[in-house]
């Protein structure tokens, strides 16, 4: 069973003759529907006034969704140790912050991209040469490792108790953080319609294409040349930079980071939240975090119990039943609405 | 005696009756996995399940410990019955990510269920008289409990050894690990043959959860706990290799008990370092097939 496949604009099937490079032209092109996210997105600033430090954490963990996305969707890498690289931008900044007196937020941002990045480059070079259940666990012994590294490093990290004392200086020296998460919340999606745009260029290139290419079928991609390790460890790093970008949103709109970034729930959380979205569709993970935090936010408020056995539920059906996340399942919807129509 | 033979000795005794209670655990985890591929992470589901059925019977009906035990291991083993041919067995053709999003929905629904019904926070039983002491052995004294859970797990062993080794459907399983298709072809029911190892394992990792009450402790929450632990033995040993899981247990849970013991606070960190050195020297495990995909 092969993974959701990105969907272009279908080739018109009443014109055969659409040469090659005007279909790489459509596929990229944006289509109008595209707007909608970002529409929603701002219109929410002024319908849900009071729900915009829940809005944030949904676009930071849609930024971290989306950087799950890149490996998992397109490089066809299982990853149940993502949360390393959030942990490590978010400890990256809280630490430049409590213990340097690094307070400027653009920077600290840059920097927490950079460490992860840094980390995703030593342990992608070294983990990526192997597959399937060893990759799997290599990258969840790898994640459980650095949280019992920071669990120790308590006089950097604060341990268990959690990094305290983080202060971040107004955005451009202009805009502080305020009661409401205002200024957090343009702030973190400025951040993700930049990692959007990158993200999505990448998946339309040449090199996303060829990412593909290695998911569906390594063996015949190394057969006609392709650098495989070369590119796996290239979308792998770029995959931990936006995750760390990520984690560093999270240290700064929270002024606290707990161990908790780097635990395997949350490793866990991300696949579910891209799962439930759909894997390898860009789109998904804007979905899969809106839907994942609201059934959260919701269930969890009637009781935790409530909330563990609602997410299985959900996870076994979406298994079961829509392999191709909400988004697939919609899809084929309406094709079915279509279909019958025509 | 020196101290440092001494703390030797205990190391070595507690670290064996860690790793009896994990291969316990994970010796079905292994065999379902080397068999059909599945990477069944609700397997830590079976023994959490397992637990509170032990401690039902205990608390609730008075039955004895060792006869809960057995009976945890029969109702543990039927109850995965169903739900193998139900949820799992349209997955067997599934990616891993598949499978292991799956069963960690299991996982969550039964940690749900499991706190609904007897709440989150530990229950304890009370353990038979024979049991609660100490043995002396001379130069040092062990609790008796651990000895006991050394002797079941060499017992398991033997058991297990002697089922795979010495009997026909031993051997079927062993053909069935080594290749399916082969196995499949030459007349042999694969399908009902992984019924009977799922609900063997599972029955088994039932037992490990009760026997675990009294020495790692029992929560909803240990399905998840632990299962990153099973999943090394399972892996470090090798898919369906009844010694490797053998081996992976007695390596694991005495460097973890040994690194605990060193250094407290980052003990649980060895473990690890060792997963991912047997893992990058070792892809497949210490006895696993080559190339397990």
């Amino acid at each position: 069973m092969t993974m959701s496949e990105v969907q272009p604009p279908s080739l018109p099937t009443n014109s055969p003759k659409v040469s090659p490079t005007q279909y790489m032209h459509d596929r990229v092109r944006w289509r109008l529907s595209e707007a909608l996210p970002w529409i929603v997105a701002v219109g929410a600033f002024w319908v849900f006034p009071n729900y915009l430090v829940l809005g944030t954490q949904m676009i930071i963990m849609i930024i971290f969704a989306l950087s799950l996305d890149l490996i998992l969707g397109y490089a066809g890498i299982v990853s149940l140790g993502h949360a390393a690289y959030f942990g490590v931008g978010a400890y990256t900044t809280g630490i430049l912050s409590a213990h340097f007196g690094w307070n400027e937020p653009l920077s600290g941002l840059l920097m927490g991209g950079m460490v992860a990045g840094v980390f995703g480059f030593a342990s992608g070079w070294l983990l990526l040469r192997y597959h399937g259940l060893a990759l799997i666990m290599l990258t969840l012994a790898t994640s459980i490792m650095l949280y019992e590294f920071a669990n120790v490093a308590e006089v950097w990290t604060g341990g268990f108790d959690g990094l305290l004392g983080i202060t971040i200086d107004p955005i451009f020296g202009i805009f502080e953080s305020d009661l409401w998460g205002k200024t957090y919340y343009w702030y973190s999606l400025f951040v993700l319609f930049l990692v959007f745009l990158a993200v999505r260029r990448i998946v339309y290139s040449a090199f996303g294409r060829g990412l593909v290419g290695i998911r569906e079928n390594t063996k015949r991609m190394h057969a006609i040349g392709s650098p495989v390790h070369q590119r796996l460890v290239t979308i792998y790093v770029i995959s931990t930079i936006i995750a760390g970008f990520a984690g560093a949103l999270f240290a700064q709109s929270t002024a606290y980071v707990t161990l908790d970034v780097l635990s395997f729930s949350r490793s866990g959380t991300v696949v579910i939240v891209l799962i439930l979205g759909g894997v390898g569709r860009l789109y998904g993970a804007f979905i899969g975090s809106i839907i994942y935090m609201i059934i959260e936010d919701e269930l969890s408020r009637i009781s935790p119990e409530f909330w563990e056995f609602g997410l299985g539920l959900v996870l076994v059906l979406v298994v079961m039943f829509f392999r191709r996340g909400l988004l697939g399942a919609a899809e084929d919807a309406m094709k079915r609405i279509r279909g019958a129509s025509s | 005696m020196p101290q440092f033979l001494e703390a030797a000795i205990s190391i070595i005794f507690d670290g064996l009756a860690y790793a009896m209670l994990l291969f316990v655990i994970s010796v079905g985890l292994s065999i379902t996995m080397g068999l059909m591929g599945f990477v069944n992470l609700a397997h830590g589901a079976f023994a959490m399940a397992g637990g509170y059925v032990t401690v039902s019977l205990m608390n609730g009906l008075g039955v004895p410990f060792l006869p809960s035990l057995g009976l945890t291991f029969v109702s543990i083993a039927l109850i995965s019955i169903p739900l193998e041919r139900l949820v799992y067995a349209p997955l067997y053709k599934a990616t891993d990510l598949d499978q292991v999003l799956l069963s960690i929905g299991l996982v969550f629904m039964a940690i749900g269920a499991v706190t609904f019904v007897y709440g989150p926070s530990p229950p304890s039983v009370q353990m038979p008289e024979f049991l609660k002491g100490q043995i002396d052995l001379g130069f040092k004294v062990f609790p008796s409990y651990r000895f006991f859970v050394i002797l079941v797990g060499f017992l398991m062993i033997f058991l297990l050894w002697f089922g795979f080794e010495r009997t026909i459907i031993g051997a079927k399983i062993r053909a069935a690990v080594d290749n399916r298709s082969m196995a499949q072809s030459i007349g042999i029911n694969v399908d009902r043959l992984f019924i009977l190892t799922f609900a063997m394992g599972s029955g088994l990792a039932g037992i490990g959860g009760g026997m675990a009450i009294e020495i790692v402790g029992l929560s909803p929450t240990f399905a998840i706990n632990y299962l990153v632990l099973f999943l090394i033995v399972v892996v470090v040993g090798g898919l369906g290799s009844l010694r490797g899981a053998f081996l992976a247990a007695i390596v694991l849970g005495i460097v973890d008990t040994a690194g605990k013991y060193i250094w407290p606070e980052g003990g649980a960190f060895f473990i690890y370092v060792v997963t991912i050195a047997v893992l990058l020297v070792r892809p497949d495990g210490f006895f696993g097939k080559e190339h397990v995909q």
